[in-house]
């Protein structure tokens, strides 16, 4: 298909403000009386909160306001409390006061008595699970927000002696599931690979914290936050606050990373509202630091599992088996430890499968989706360990790869029920990348010691599931002859926004010049839409904006049937009018908007179509009879799972002296199908890649098990990379001749495995820089290396966990 | 945690004079910035609450480098880039140049003062968390329990505490016989670099002889290792906004093949840098090869106690030892 703005570079509308600093984010606001709030955080990282004295706090200057945790809704079971009489983690809000300055809020807040009374904690999941170990929760030490109530899992004594000295114990599991014949596949696999390992979790540590305000007037609140999600926030954050959807007006303009953390509202983000309201709606700003976003935003769940893997002669996986124990931090989490089993069953299509796994609740902060969660710690784990398969099998690395991974379109299966992919071309991908690359030449060269340095190569690959269907989406012409397209799509740095927004005007034959974004709050009319997560929305806003497109067409010529007689059947859409096929009359889309508001009923927004979403039809109230107004709720349809595929090559050189790590050459590969936005796909690849590198090798997550501690909580201990961390060029693909047939324009996304596979790709190198030594363990920092090349043993013993 | 900081008044002296009055007249709560870098994280997080801050960036004498004849004369308010800059020092002291482009990141370089560098505190995360140990005037150690996360803790002379020294170029003025001139009252003193770092056994809340009332007015390098052989190296996890795992500097003479003389230290691994006697000594009259390389790794660690997580230091030592002596070949 030829597209005129589909698939070609653009400006994003919002860049100019970006920068020039003119953007503003949520802790940018001000307004008139507005006071600042912050919070007591728990010393401890479990324990009761006996009583809460703030009668001095009170009387000191400048305070306005006192809210305690009785005075907010809490959750139930391992739900996040936006303030808790029952802290579960070190730093967890307990309480907060509003001053008119920050500097007296805080005084204020050291003023402040707590009486707590320490509970055991627990900061390894492995610890809890044994028997009479400490349960992170009072109600249990076992949950998961998906299909996994609070409840207590312990393993026994002899599930721990049966494992042996440092191998993964593996005792009642609480979730799993199987296809195929694995103890059969075994029996006939040439080459079995059973590893115990460990991922560890780490901090989202978004750049911009999680700072929100918030006023009340007339009965509504206005909230400035921070998400990556603008319309899909909405109801969660009018429920935190006590309120319906209709009552809150949302701002969400910009969003300096999410990463999954602000994935769409999260609890702390109710807070100014809640205060405000207690203070008769004056407004009130929380500003989050560095430190308090550690606490208050989310981690990557951690992994302590075991796999083994069967490989046929030819390097076919023949059967896998799998558990992972995971660290679901203190609340009800989210469920990576499920994605290990469905990203293995993608990547490898093995023909038998099992997959066993429990969420274990720590004494940390909230873990929550990151990038790739469970997908890419899973892409970590395994890569390497194709590696040595295909060294026990003396194959060629990529050819094993080749030998798994779906490619040609259709046929890729997923998961228990083997459920049909949309689309895979992640053989062609890494066929094309490995062109690109060098790959045939620089093989040959891997794990040679050139200049006391070590030169390798290594492949990476991830999954992740990339969309939905079933949203909506809304456009509207007005009588200046602009096409508004309304977007719920968050701003979250990706500028899917805009290149999503872009197929309503492709469809419509719009110029761009002549459309506006309608974004970034409730007051913009935005259709409700699924949040921006789970790389899903290209493929789905692209669907809903498609449909909403065609709806606006089809208005287009039934007006343009009504105002030049005959049957919208005889006319077209050419250069922003509506043109009869015969004869050549036409009326302009400016002039169409305006009959369409005369006309009003189905044309202005004064009738809608009852599939769309009550917020969507709330939505669309806004701004009936101002045009020609398009809600669609998007019915394409859809069967199977639309897979995010994405692959790495990277080249390293390897410090045997010093363990230090350098990034020579990189190329990440995106099986996308039709690419939006150029520019936008190749910052993608070329930012998650850097981010990849991160969570394989630099970022830290350290917890003091005696203290129930942190030790690194700042941008310069927990170590995400920096520019100089990483080489100035880094390569990116996107598959060719890969469209997805399940979406109208072709495409889907993958903001996720590209990050996975390009972690997984620097892992795989370091191992065979050392000679094919498996870690088991992720991140690999310098000091691992160096004590591997030492020939000393580790500092953390096997399965430790939150060391490193 | 909070990133607020606390109340307190804040002078600009415009003279080492008034700065010295001001000193004098706050006594235990004055507190002196010149980059901040180190003083506002403490501020932040209010684990100290000084309530006279005297920023002395004002003192026009302190800042520059220039060449004195017998020794170069670095202000102690030159910032590390100008440091970085400077083509006397890029001349006769390329190592401390190297040294001062290797701290932090390039924007805390610019406010960041060579003064500031090593007469920072200490980055042990309880300390900085604001546990009350006893170098923050407490009674226990919280970094010395058989669990305690010791991956940047200290090798050597872990008396009562297990800190290191953060400072980059501190390693290098000890290998340089750096002096440092100290102004209190109006009268000002020299202490050599060496022994301007003092460890816990002599005083466990300071990392250096500076004391309320002292200012560190100028850093005096002295000719003597001018044109030698300098070595620099820092190991860190990232390549910028990191400190040293470990990091080294080596001065050394050598003629005819044969190390005259040669002055060694690393940071990172103890409270003061480390000079690497055992590998000086070995390498005084000793033709420079491989033999040298393989015995300065073996005795570079010499002594050292490695805790919890951190012996990966002692091969690193070693191999750093190893590619100085490498650098004179």
């Amino acid at each position: 298909m030829a597209f005129r703005l589909v698939g070609k570079d653009f400006t994003p509308p919002d860049i100019h403000a970006k920068v020039t600093g003119k953007a503003k984010y949520a802790e940018d606001f001000r307004a008139d009386g507005m006071v600042f709030v912050k919070t007591l955080p728990s010393p401890m990282p479990h324990a009761e909160v006996k009583s809460i004295d703030v009668s001095k706090a009170k009387k000191m200057p400048g305070v306005v306001g006192v809210l305690l945790p009785s005075e907010v809704k809490q959750p139930k079971d391992a739900g996040h409390a936006i303030l808790t009489s029952y802290p579960v983690f070190v730093g967890q809000p307990i309480m907060a006061i509003a001053a008119t300055t920050e500097q007296q809020a805080e005084d204020a807040i050291e003023a402040v008595k707590v009486d707590l009374k320490p509970l055991p904690f627990c900061i390894d999941p492995l610890d809890s699970l044994k028997p009479g170990g400490p349960n992170a929760n009072k109600g249990g030490n076992v949950a998961n927000r998906r299909k996994i109530k609070l409840q207590e899992i312990k393993w026994t004594g002899k599930d721990f002696a049966l494992a042996g000295d440092d191998q993964m114990p593996m005792g009642k599991e609480a979730f799993g599931w199987s296809f195929g014949d694995i103890d059969a596949g075994f029996k006939k696999a040439k080459v079995v690979v059973e590893k115990s390992f460990v991922s560890a979790a780490n901090a989202h540590h978004a750049l911009e914290p999680r700072s929100a305000a918030a006023y009340w007037e007339n009965g509504k609140c206005t909230v400035w936050g921070s998400t990556q999600s603008s319309s899909f926030a909405v109801p969660s954050l009018a429920k935190y606050i006590g309120i319906s959807p209709a009552k809150l007006n949302f701002v969400s303009e910009y969003c300096g990373g999410g990463f999954g953390g602000k994935a769409y509202s999260y609890p702390i983000m109710a807070l100014p509202a809640l205060m405000s309201k207690k203070l008769n709606g004056r407004p009130v700003m929380m500003r989050v630091s560095r430190e308090e976003e550690f606490f208050n935003g989310s981690a990557r769940a951690g992994f302590q599992g075991w796999v083994k893997i069967g490989f046929d002669g030819k390097g076919k996986v023949v059967a896998l088996d799998s558990y992972v124990v995971q660290d679901n931090g203190s609340t009800s989490g989210f469920w990576d430890f499920q994605n290990f089993g469905m990203a293995s069953s993608v990547i490898l299509q093995p023909k038998a499968m099992r997959f066993r796994g429990v969420p274990v609740l720590t004494n940390t902060p909230p873990k929550g989706a990151q990038r790739g969660p469970g997908e890419n710690q899973t892409a970590n784990i395994l890569e390497p360990l194709l590696d040595d398969a295909a060294r026990q099998l003396k194959m060629d690395r990529l050819d094993l790869r080749l030998a798994n991974t779906p490619g040609g379109g259709q046929g890729g299966k997923i998961g228990p029920k083997q459920a049909p992919l949309t689309s895979a071309y992640l053989k062609e991908g890494l066929e094309q990348a490995a062109k690109k690359f060098g790959y045939a030449d620089r093989i040959k060269k891997s794990g040679k010691q050139d200049n006391g340095k070590i030169r390798s190569v290594g492949i990476g690959q991830a999954y992740h599931a990339a969309g939905y269907n079933g949203w909506d989406g809304m456009v509207r012409i007005t009588p200046d002859g602009k096409l508004h397209v309304h977007t719920g799509v968050g701003n979250l740095g990706t500028y899917s926004y805009a290149s999503t927004s872009r197929v309503a005007a492709e469809v419509l034959g719009y110029n761009w010049d002549n459309v506006v974004i309608e974004r970034g709050g409730t007051l913009k009319a935005m259709p409700f839409v699924i949040g921006q997560f789970g790389s899903n929305t290209s493929f789905t806003m692209t669907r809903t904006n498609y449909a909403a497109g065609m709806a606006a067409k089809q208005k287009l010529l039934e007006i343009g049937a009504n105002m030049m007689g005959g049957k919208a059947g005889d006319y077209k859409l050419d250069n922003e009018k509506v043109v009869a096929k015969k004869g050549g009359k036409s009326v302009t889309f400016a002039q169409a908007a305006k009959q369409a508001i005369k006309l009003g009923g189905k044309y202005d927004g004064h009738e809608l179509d009852k599939d769309l979403k009550g917020l969507t039809k709330l939505a669309a109230k806004q701004i009936t009879g101002t045009g020609l107004v398009a809600a669609a709720k998007d019915k394409i349809p859809k069967k199977g799972v639309v897979p995010a595929l994405a692959a790495a090559f990277i080249e390293i050189e390897l410090d045997p002296e010093t363990g230090k790590v350098e990034v020579l050459d990189y190329m990440g590969v995106a099986d996308v199908g039709q690419v939006l936005h150029p520019q936008g796909l190749d910052a993608q690849i070329r930012g998650s890649a850097v981010m990849g590198f991160g969570l394989a090798a630099m970022e830290r997550y350290v917890y003091d098990p005696e203290y129930g501690r942190p030790n690194a909580k700042g941008l310069y201990q927990a170590k995400p990379p920096t520019y100089l961390d990483v080489p100035a060029k880094l390569g990116s693909h996107a598959v060719t001749g890969a469209n997805d047939p399940q979406n109208p324009v072709g495409a889907k996304g993958v903001g996720e495995p590209i990050q996975g596979a390009a972690s997984s790709a620097y892992l795989s190198a370091v191992s065979e820089a050392m000679g094919g030594h498996l870690f088991n363990r992720v991140p690999v920092v310098a000091d691992m290396i160096v004590n591997a090349l030492a020939k000393q043993p580790q500092s953390h013993k096997p399965l430790q966990t939150n060391c490193q | 945690m909070t990133d607020v900081m606390h109340s307190f008044d804040l002078f600009a002296p415009a003279s080492i004079e008034e700065a010295a009055k001001l000193l004098d007249k706050h006594g235990k709560e004055a507190w002196i910035i010149a980059g901040g870098k180190d003083s506002f994280d403490w501020f932040k997080d209010r684990h100290k609450r000084p309530s006279a801050v005297i920023d002395i960036t004002g003192l026009k004498k302190l800042h520059g480098v220039s060449d004195k004849g017998d020794y170069i004369a670095i202000g102690a308010l030159s910032t590390l880039s100008e440091i970085e800059e400077s083509s006397v020092l890029k001349k006769n002291f390329p190592l401390l140049v190297e040294a001062a482009g290797r701290v932090a990141s390039p924007q805390i370089r610019n406010a960041g003062t060579l003064g500031g560098n090593v007469a920072q505190d200490t980055r042990c995360t309880y300390y900085r968390d604001g546990f009350p140990c006893y170098r923050a005037g407490g009674n226990t150690c919280y970094a010395n329990t058989p669990t305690a996360m010791n991956r940047e803790h200290a090798l050597f002379d872990a008396v009562r505490c297990v800190a290191v020294t953060p400072s980059d170029t501190g390693p290098v003025l000890v290998a340089l016989e750096a002096e440092m001139v100290i102004s209190r009252n109006g009268k000002t003193r020299t202490v050599s670099a060496e022994k301007f770092f003092i460890g816990p056994a002599i005083d466990i809340t300071r990392m250096t002889v500076l004391e309320k009332g002292d200012i560190l007015t100028e850093i005096r390098l002295p000719k003597k290792w001018a044109g030698a052989k300098q070595y620099f190296e820092k190991v860190a996890d990232r390549e910028a906004w990191d400190f040293a795992l470990v990091n080294i500097a080596m001065v050394a003479k050598v003629s005819g093949g044969k190390v005259s003389d040669v002055r060694m230290a690393c940071g990172g691994v103890q409270c003061t840098p480390r000079r690497l006697t055992n590998v000086e000594s070995l390498m005084k009259g000793e033709k420079v090869g491989s033999e040298m390389e393989t015995l300065a790794k073996r005795v570079a660690a010499r002594g050292a106690k490695a805790l919890n997580y951190n012996h990966f230091k002692i091969p690193l030592m070693g191999s750093l030892a190893a590619r100085a002596v490498r650098s004179l070949a």
